[in-house]
């Protein structure tokens, strides 16, 4: 589907407490666009929490139910339970939270929410910090990225989200990106014809954390797939699919850009291209997309 | 047709549990609550029990799973004890501040380290602040009794307040008593199902919990403080209420034994509370003038029948708790509550932490060293020394 063929109707109101160039509204819109007004949105500590405004207003048209930072998938269990219950199981539950909530703090909840079949989406809306707090380290960190808690670049790689989702076997689990708004619609319109668990991760690259200018969010979303640094998905029945560039890439129909094309736009990286380049640890970041690469054509093309 | 169940404190939580309909459980198991969840786990299998039962994965997720099911409209029940009260920690403020009348059954256990396994009050007193409101139980049939009263109370619209029922571990928990288990039917009038005041609601979509400023949270907060003081008033009119229609009590926010011409009053919670009724009829064999207070509710805080109590007699009070580095928390609130009122003597104990036992020889002891005189203001029973 076309981006012009989206449905007009908007569930993310005007006005709302977002930064300028905020990848998580962008997200919102269209997965919103998808589900609709029949969606009860679970929203734990996380940006979200602030893009809804100031009490008493709001800007979302749907019902929220704010929870705590590690309780978005409990607490969207218990919405779920209890719409089952009344038999109203033609309302989604949403849980939307970023990468803390999700790789991080809420991450026992997840699985466990997961494990049990809950009838629910969980999107984690990845910006790869802490950024609600003001830019700290999260697990979805990558190597080598300047933040508050890591202040002379992070030393650890991220964690596989993906792999750790897809060891629970849900009925079907996805990667996207704002930067490819048709391919995440489309993932989102497939969750929600599914029964129980479904998991979609996107990509948001957030212009204050990652230190780039705030008319570029959808261009480093675009970067990332190109250099590998991202990949989009889809997971139904245990197969993996790749989708889009990633699909090329996989394939090895398109060369990925090298990394420091999506590097060398962000601050967060800036020390490894000033005062003079550390071509070690530029090497070692290639070297580590080219083997998750490698790793990915072996396990499923 | 009413029935006698002669069983566990537990089993008998559990049948209370479901014959109060809730739609969702959410429950995680720790001992010694274990046979709670257990009994409502076999309620599901025989198909009495109608409601959602979720297993989650930890007790922040019981919580957390029974605001979601709460805010979604549904009556919601769970049960812990000690350190999985202690874990949804967080979410016992969240639930009170939302305005959830969640019921919860709480088995008082030892904290650790070192791991034990038996009674302690620790585990509850450590939530005064929560937001909830505090039963304590002394018998199978109390648990019962307050288990089904603590929906009507925390639906009322003016307390929408979390509720949380405790029993000793193991002297209550797992000790067999009878317990009379009216019918359905008549719990069903008593109880009507839940009829929510606000629901996460597609065709009225409204935004809970979101960032509020200063001047709207200091409301929230108020209005949590007057729905307590509702509370206090209601406790008793809804104990009344279940007497007329089942012919038993347990009091409202104190059961008073003897107290009428008392120049002393014990105050004990829980189980040393039923313990102390047999003690008091010793002493009084030996003519002493002496009552007790058993406290049954926590919070709200009693601070005018205490103010009353106090100004009649000599306090005694016992506690199953400490708050480390003050006192006994109900000899503190309690001294705390008369202040300015009266200068009426008041006595604490410190007695059967880590599950020893408190007999009733025990609680006559205590009694008659505190009308001797000689006890310093705050006595750490078997220790004989000052707090």
């Amino acid at each position: 589907m076309a981006l012009k063929d989206l449905p007009v109707e908007e569930c993310v109101l005007q006005g709302n407490a977002a930064c300028p160039g905020c990848p998580a509204t962008l997200a919102l819109r269209i997965v919103l666009k998808s589900l609709g007004k029949k969606t009860i949105m679970v929203v734990p500590a996380c940006c979200t929490a602030v893009i809804q405004s100031l009490y008493p207003t709001t800007s979302f048209d749907i019902p929220i139910m704010n929870i705590a930072f590690e309780a978005a998938a409990a607490g969207a269990s218990g919405v779920e339970a209890a719409l089952r219950k009344q038999g109203r199981e033609d309302i989604n539950v949403l849980a939307w939270a970023g990468d803390g909530g999700t790789y991080d703090i809420g991450l026992q909840a997840l699985s466990g929410a997961i494990e049990r079949g809950t009838n629910f989406i969980y999107i984690c809306y990845n910006n790869q910090i802490y950024s609600n707090t003001g830019i700290q380290r999260s697990g979805a960190t990558p190597i080598s990225a300047w933040t508050t808690t890591t202040v002379s670049g992070k030393t650890e790689f991220k964690k596989e989200m993906g792999e750790i989702i897809r060891a629970h076997h849900p009925p079907y689990a996805a990667q996207a990106s704002i930067s490819d708004p048709e391919d995440l619609y489309r993932k989102v319109e497939k969750a929600k014809s599914i029964k129980g668990p479904k998991y979609i991760e996107i990509l948001a690259p957030c212009p204050p954390g990652w230190r780039f200018s705030m008319d570029k969010t959808v261009e480093m979303g675009k970067l990332a797939i190109e250099t590998g640094s991202w990949a989009l998905w889809e997971y139904e029945n245990d197969e993996i699919t790749f989708n889009g560039k990633s699909k090329l890439l996989l394939e090895e129909k398109i060369k990925p850009k090298p990394i420091e094309e999506w590097l060398k736009y962000q601050g967060r990286f800036k020390h490894l291209f000033v005062p003079k380049r550390d071509e070690k640890q530029l090497k070692r970041i290639q070297d580590h997309t080219d083997a998750q690469w490698k790793r990915y054509r072996k396990k499923y093309l | 047709m009413s029935e006698i169940m002669i069983d566990t404190g537990n089993y008998i939580a559990a049948k209370a549990a479901i014959m109060a309909k809730p739609d969702v459980v959410a429950a995680y198991p720790i001992t010694p609550q274990t046979t709670l969840v257990e009994g409502i786990a076999n309620y599901v299998a025989t198909g009495e029990f109608k409601g959602e039962y979720i297993c989650v994965e930890s007790e922040h997720s019981a919580m957390s799973a029974c605001i979601g099911a709460s805010e979604a409209g549904s009556r919601t029940f769970t049960a812990t004890s000690a350190h999985g009260l202690l874990l949804m920690h967080e979410m016992l403020h969240w639930a009170a501040l939302a305005r959830l009348p969640i019921v919860m059954c709480n088995i008082n256990r030892v904290i650790g380290p070192g791991w034990n396994i038996w009674t302690d009050e620790n585990d509850a007193i450590s939530q005064r602040d929560t937001g909830w409101i505090q039963f304590f139980a002394s018998s199978n049939q109390e648990i019962y009794d307050t288990l089904i009263q603590a929906f009507k109370l925390a639906e009322q619209s003016k307390v929408l307040l979390p509720v949380m029922i405790s029993h000793n571990a193991f002297i209550l928990s797992h000790t067999s008593m009878p317990a009379e288990i009216p019918a359905q039917e008549k719990i069903d009038d008593f109880l009507p199902s839940y009829k929510p005041t606000w629901k996460l609601d597609v065709d009225n979509p409204t935004t809970q919990g979101n960032i509020i400023g200063t001047e709207h949270y200091e409301h929230i907060r108020k209005a949590m403080q007057n729905a307590q003081m509702h509370a206090k008033k209601l406790i008793p009119s809804i104990a009344k209420e279940w007497e007329k229609q089942f012919g038993r009590t347990h009091g409202g926010l104190f059961e008073y034994y003897q107290c009428e011409d008392a120049e002393y009053i014990l105050i004990s919670m829980g189980a040393i509370g039923a313990e102390s009724k047999e003690a008091i009829n010793l002493l009084r064999k030996e003519g002493i003038k002496i009552g007790l207070a058993r406290l049954r509710v926590l919070r709200p805080f009693p601070t005018e029948e205490v103010i009353k109590l106090s100004k009649q007699a000599e306090l005694i009070v016992i506690d199953r708790n400490i708050s480390i580095g003050c006192e006994g928390a109900v000899f503190n609130e309690i001294k705390a509550a008369v202040y300015g009122k009266t200068d009426g003597k008041i006595t604490g104990f410190i007695a059967g932490l880590g599950g020893k036992d408190v007999t009733y020889s025990d609680i006559q002891k205590i009694c008659k060293k505190a009308i001797s005189g000689k006890a310093k203001q705050q006595i750490w029973y078997g220790f004989e020394e000052e707090v």
